[in-house]
């Protein structure tokens, strides 16, 4: 492991303790309103200053780094999922079903991946309770976010499929349901693995700007989306720059994804 | 030739037809599709909201309802947006420069930069350069389109500059990775065996051989640029047709929703399909 990597481990480890230790660190939850101290500066009681509604800035970073990053690895490991069975089930089928698996994905490839969530995202409830805009967001990224994954994957199960030791296992009677459970589907570990690290820096942005544009995980709830469209009301980067504590953070933590995945996962990918 | 382009036709109209039936279909079936606000308006008889409950029946069946809505479209008639009141057809033409011109402006500053960073990397082989431009796009991968869309507002920055960082570390590291590929290419370790200058190398040998890849990649462009516009317009109050995709996302204008899907499903396919089918022409000519 060279030390990009080793960095990026350490990073992502700390990130993660200290949002899954937010209970703790936080000085209160990150609904809990002093309506003494709106939008104040950084200090002791408050370390990164109050938003607007003198909601603790520190407690939302915390908060919503723990939904982040724990909703980001479920919706890429409910995509990575989803495309292992329809991508590698029509590589192994092959022929029509391949086709027909392309076609759908070429179809949704067709549209940007933005436009596309926007347009699924506007036709589910908006006024919905917040706990469930969080679930609907994160669902909607590993519902759609399936196809380029399932694209490789498909290709891949293609190549296994006239492989010589799957022929062998076929002319020695093995069943075809056995074959691609226990053949088939363990050589596409890598691929499955690199598409699964590959997904979570792009959920990760991806909610970030459905929240920036008012479509992601809803108030009171916080979410690095919803805590980044306050860089809206920002007149100049000097005036107040802990505002931009949740911008470096998602940074260092999507660069600590892509330092994370080796050359040899992308190839893979 | 001929027939991979009517290949390529066929494909984007079946494609196209499929994005609208899939979006008419997911209007369809979302919540509040059987309710129509105008039921609320006090000034209407019982006959009348019976007769807009009798219009909305008929349009229970997402064929019947797609069918309809194509035939509409065949003589032009787009709807109406329900938010904004006004036809779609006119909102569309009214905003389409707008997005086009940002869209060709912002690809033009992305590929420029992409390939003047990309080709001095391979030409220099400086580790600290290499190292630079990586780093470089790489801090602009991890930046969310729409935060790159809110620093352009603060920069006063145009549109078009929004587009082009969003797009152009996408290129430059396809680009990168496919000339480090390239250079290590026996035929090109052979011309340098020979004694050819790096230029020649470069422009000679490993240009022309990505050139069929990198026009994928500009296709590709197009769609990643298209998905761009929509943080940038509605961020950057740029009137265009992201910001129209954007406010009928908010509004759950569904007519609006719809004709915006094929519409950007139509560029990005034809995008492609153009950029795959002169990739083919350049490697037929390469290969003669």
């Amino acid at each position: 492991m060279n030390l990009w990597r080793k960095l990026a481990c350490v990073i992502l480890l700390v990130v993660v303790c200290a949002s899954v230790a937010a209970n703790w660190l936080a000085p209160a939850g990150y609904a809990r309103q002093y309506r003494e101290a709106t939008n104040a500066a950084p200090s002791r009681s408050h370390w990164l200053g109050t938003d607007e509604i003198g909601r603790d800035r520190f407690a939302r970073v915390l908060y919503g780094t723990r939904i982040s990053l724990l909703l980001a690895p479920a919706a890429a490991l409910l995509s990575t999922l989803m495309a292992a069975l329809i991508g590698g089930l029509a590589g192994y089928l092959g022929g029509v079903w391949a086709r027909l698996a392309m076609a759908i994905t070429d179809l949704f490839l067709s549209l940007p991946w933005l436009f596309l969530l926007i347009t699924a995202r506007a036709l589910m409830p908006l006024n919905v309770s917040p706990l469930v805009s969080v679930l609907v967001t994160f669902l909607l990224l590993g519902l759609l976010g399936w196809t380029a994954a399932a694209r490789v994957l498909c290709t891949t199960a293609g190549a296994l499929r006239s492989a010589d030791f799957v022929r062998q296992a076929r002319a020695a009677g093995v069943p075809g349901q056995r074959l691609f459970w226990i053949h088939v589907m363990p050589n596409l570990k890598p691929v499955l693995y690199a598409q699964f690290w590959i997904s979570i820096p792009v959920f990760i942005l991806s909610e970030a700007n459905l929240g920036i544009l008012g479509l992601g995980v809803a108030e009171p709830m916080p979410s690095w989306g919803s805590l980044l469209k306050e860089l809206e009301g920002l007149l100049s980067l000097g005036d107040e720059p802990w505002k931009l504590v949740p911008l470096i953070l998602l940074v260092l933590v999507v660069m600590s994804f892509q330092l994370l995945l080796s050359r040899h996962d992308e190839v893979a990918a | 030739m001929r027939i991979r382009i009517a290949g390529h036709a066929l494909a984007l109209v079946a494609t196209v037809l499929l994005g609208g039936l899939l979006s008419a279909t997911l209007v369809r079936l979302a919540p509040g599709f059987e309710v129509d606000e105008q039921e609320l308006d006090p000034h209407l008889s019982a006959e009348s909201v019976h007769a807009l409950r009798a219009v909305r029946r008929q349009e229970n069946n997402i064929f019947h309802f797609y069918l309809s809505y194509m035939n509409r479209a065949a003589h032009g008639d787009l709807g109406t947006s329900l938010a904004l009141g006004q036809p779609v057809r006119s909102l569309l033409r009214d905003r389409a420069p707008l997005t086009l011109r940002l869209l060709i402006l912002g690809l033009g500053l992305a590929w420029v930069a992409a390939l003047t960073m990309a080709l001095t990397a391979a030409w220099l082989k400086f580790a600290a350069y290499d190292l630079l431009t990586t780093f470089v796009s790489g801090t602009f991968l991890c930046i969310p389109a729409a935060v790159l869309a809110l620093l352009s507002v603060l920069w006063n920055v145009p549109g078009s500059l929004a587009i082009a960082l969003i797009v152009f570390p996408r290129i430059y590291r396809f680009t990168r990775n496919l000339l480090a590929k390239s250079y290590s290419l026996p035929h090109i370790i052979t011309a340098r065996a020979k004694g050819l200058g790096e230029a020649r190398i470069l422009f000679w040998h490993v240009v022309p051989g990505v050139a069929p890849q990198l026009l994928a990649v500009a296709g590709v462009s197009v769609s990643i640029a298209v998905g761009a516009a929509i943080p940038v317009e509605a961020l950057c109050g740029l009137a265009g047709v992201g910001q129209l995709a954007w406010q009928a996302a908010l509004a759950r204008d569904l007519p609006l929703l719809i004709n915006i899907t094929i519409l950007v499903t139509l560029v990005t396919l034809l995008a492609n399909s153009g950029a795959d089918v002169i990739g083919h022409m350049v490697r037929g000519g390469q290969e003669s």
